[in-house]
């Protein structure tokens, strides 16, 4: 399938802290790889997917970024035009979920505020260790009025329903309009013949200006 | 930004490349794109590189050229399903991201893959893979690494392996040509044979290197085109400034700084548990088996440890930047040419417990000097905000503009952001975008230069884009463009390539450093 058509490219965000597992739940995603060898993350790394949806393809735009404190006065920057984030924490490591509260604040900070997030509890094939009881977590996803589910990118387990469940739930978003024009920046509207699209949106300068 | 593309993304173009990717660059080695699996069936077409078979290295890297070219027919050797016996040795680190206790880790010694193209896979006899689920998950190799995949298209080889090296070729096309460079000075060739420019080179070192008084300028004016492997722990030593130019005060003052070293892990080592410093501490001990997870000499436990307290000794002295992420990669280089001083084969798969401990500790406290020193002129790279990176990435721009208006407009025209793509570069000194061979020999000049590794790099950088101008005004559409600048192919790179991006850097500095107004528009 060289020639993609698309009718919709929506930029996804994962964040979390670092050693969470952000990297192999996009190489999961897009390439169906695991990696016991990835390096970690610098600035920002980026894959691309095409889902089918029901109705509609989708281009789904990765952006993984790095965990670091230091890093965010930088990474604060790619935030811009994402419809949807995967809040990322390692269901063993309790300290990583204790992190959500403030990884959310900045992410509303700094993100459209119609941005679609789930909370991504990872490394479920480690229940053995687990910390964090998938009841509280869940509790808290609602309470926060956010998608919520574990996955594990080791053995595969609710990556691609992850995903699925955040691009089907901003494609309802955006389809039903419920979203107005221009504020969600990150999607173009056409048909599949590829004219012209209908969402305008004005360039921002303050972009470049980092 | 890329969320800023409008009707680009709608543009039906059958020259769409192939979205899904192999991670060249980000991987360490970069990923050798000729060998790579199928992707699952709902992406595209994976972008195969053209696999030429070249008749020699050189051929081959000139071939690269075409490796952004789509439409390609698949080489069947490349594509075939997984098959034991084509396949580069399973490769996996022993570790974890995050540190278990000892419950089942995957827990295979193999093979490392020290190669990076096809013929350089080192194949162990077998490797033993214990997995965390014993039973449904699979395991496939994908280019010597472990890669856990959901299919059932399975790979798992259930001998021991012993650690011992065989050199398998798969394909008869490739030299081996190891991550580190070789003994003698030689290119990504592999041509064994110093050559008589090579060996009056040495003698001029050694030379250099035989007076009571080194003459810095001369050394680094010979050390500017790469410094012969023999030599260069030494002239690395001077070049950084922490080895005295006076012979005879050299002993006095390693022995100095080397106990000042020790003393400062006895003095605050222990505190990597306190409240102050453990998040320090845990961020560093979760990055180490991420650093250099594909060459085997790092994955020893010695070495490992060495990293850490290097690393974690760092931080807590200079507390405006503490650790980040990217220092770790720092220490790489200089502990490698340390050691290498002492290893005659290979030094990726040397046994470092084996040397005498005085030694070891040597090799790690003049790391953490050298590493201090280089550190020392590009702090603002790592303090709140990271300013000098910034600053850096903006400089680049700024002279590509002025150097390469085509890339420039075309950055522009698909709202691609220097930042996205150099924010590594400038933080990780192109580590991740190289061969670790390749970034020694880049060291030699950055060493030599005065304020290489700051001023000197940007036009490293420059130089470094533009080589891939015919790539880059290839790409279609942004995504295209990124996954590009953040792959680059430089898997084959050596001496002579690195030697060609040195010129290109040096002619370019030489017609901008003095001319201020090209900073202004």
């Amino acid at each position: 399938m060289g020639d993609e058509s698309y009718n919709f490219v929506f930029k996804v965000v994962l964040i979390g802290e670092s050693g969470v597992g952000k990297s192999n739940l996009l190489s999961r995603f897009t390439k169906n790889e695991f990696n016991h060898d990835s390096r970690t993350t610098i600035g920002v790394e980026f894959s691309t997917r095409t889902v089918q949806l029901d109705t509609a393809t989708i281009k789904a735009q990765i952006w993984d970024t790095a965990g670091l404190e230091r890093y965010r006065a930088i990474t604060s920057a790619y935030y811009r035009g994402a419809v949807g984030a995967l809040l990322v924490y390692d269901i063993t490591k309790h300290l990583t979920y204790e992190s959500v509260e403030r990884w959310l604040k900045e992410l509303y900070d700094h993100a459209d505020p119609h941005i679609l997030v789930m909370l991504v509890g990872n490394k479920s094939d480690l229940e053995t260790l687990r910390t964090v009881p998938t009841v509280e977590a869940k509790e808290f996803a609602e309470k926060k009025g956010i998608l919520f589910m574990e996955t594990s990118a080791l053995d595969s387990t609710n990556v691609e329903a992850a995903f699925q469940e955040v691009l089907t739930a901003i494609h309802k978003k955006v389809a039903s309009r419920e979203v107005t024009r221009g504020s969600i920046s990150a999607v173009t509207l056409s048909s599949a013949t590829g004219t012209a699209s209908e969402v305008q949106e004005e360039r921002r300068t303050c972009c470049k200006n980092l | 930004m890329a969320t800023d593309n409008r009707i680009h993304f709608w543009r039906k173009n059958a020259k769409v490349p192939g979205s899904i990717q192999p991670v060249y660059g980000a991987q360490h080695p970069p990923l050798d794109p000729r060998i790579h699996r199928t992707f699952p069936k709902d992406t595209p077409k994976a972008n195969n590189l053209k696999s030429k078979k070249a008749s020699s290295f050189h051929e081959f890297a000139r071939s690269t050229n075409d490796a952004w070219d789509i439409d390609d027919e698949e080489d069947e050797d490349f594509l075939a399903p997984i098959h034991p016996s084509s396949l580069p040795p399973t490769l996996h680190s022993t570790h974890q991201v995050h540190p278990l206790p000892p419950q089942q880790p995957i827990n295979t010694t193999i093979e490392p893959d020290t190669g990076p193209g096809p013929a350089d896979r080192l194949a162990p006899p077998t490797a033993e893979v214990r997995l965390q689920h014993e039973e449904a998950t699979d395991c496939g190799q994908i280019n010597g690494r472990v890669v856990v995949k959901s299919s059932s298209e399975a790979l798992l080889n259930t001998n021991t392996v012993r650690s011992t090296l065989q050199k398998q070729q798969s394909l008869p096309v490739r030299p081996i040509i190891p991550l580190v460079a070789r003994i003698s000075d030689q290119n990504s060739s592999g041509a064994p044979i110093m050559t008589v420019r090579d060996k009056s080179r040495l003698d001029k070192f050694k030379y250099l290197l035989s007076c009571p008084n080194t003459d810095l300028e001369e050394l680094r004016k010979h050390s500017w085109s790469g410094i012969p492997r023999e030599v260069r722990p030494i002239t690395w030593r001077l070049l950084s400034g922490y080895l005295p130019v006076n012979m005879e005060r050299r002993d006095l003052v390693l022995k100095r700084k080397r106990d000042e070293y020790f003393g400062f892990i006895e003095q605050y080592y222990h505190s990597r548990t306190d409240e102050t410093y453990k998040d320090t501490y845990r961020q560093i001990h979760i990055d180490i088996p991420r650093t250099n997870p594909l060459i085997p000499l790092f994955q020893q436990p010695a070495v490992q440890e060495v990293f850490e307290r290097i690393l974690f000794i760092w931080a807590i002295r200079h507390p405006a930047s503490g650790y980040v992420q990217g220092i770790n990669d720092l220490v790489t280089p200089f502990f490698v040419v340390f050691l290498s001083e002492f290893v005659e084969e290979d030094v990726e798969n040397f046994d470092v417990a084996s040397m005498p401990l005085d030694t070891q500790r040597n090799i790690e406290a003049d790391s953490f000097w050298c590493m201090t020193k280089l550190l020392d002129g590009i702090q603002d790279n790592y303090t709140f905000a990271q300013p000098g990176i910034q600053n850096k990435v903006k400089a680049l721009e700024e002279l590509v503009s002025r150097i390469d208006e085509d890339i420039h407009n075309y950055f522009k025209r698909y709202e691609v952001e220097y930042l996205q793509f150099a924010f590594r570069w400038m933080n990780n000194l192109l580590m991740r975008e190289l061969p670790l061979r390749c970034t020694i020999r880049l060291w030699d000049t950055y060493q030599a230069e005065q304020e290489g590794f700051s001023h000197f790099h940007l036009y490293v950088c420059a130089a470094f884009l533009i080589e891939w101008r015919k790539e880059i005004l290839s790409m279609v559409d942004f995504q295209g463009l990124l996954m590009l600048l953040q792959n680059l192919p430089t898997i084959h790179w050596g001496n002579e390539e690195v030697g060609l991006l040195l010129a290109e850097a040096y002619r370019l500095k030489y017609m901008f450093a003095d001319a201020p107004n090209h900073y202004k528009r």
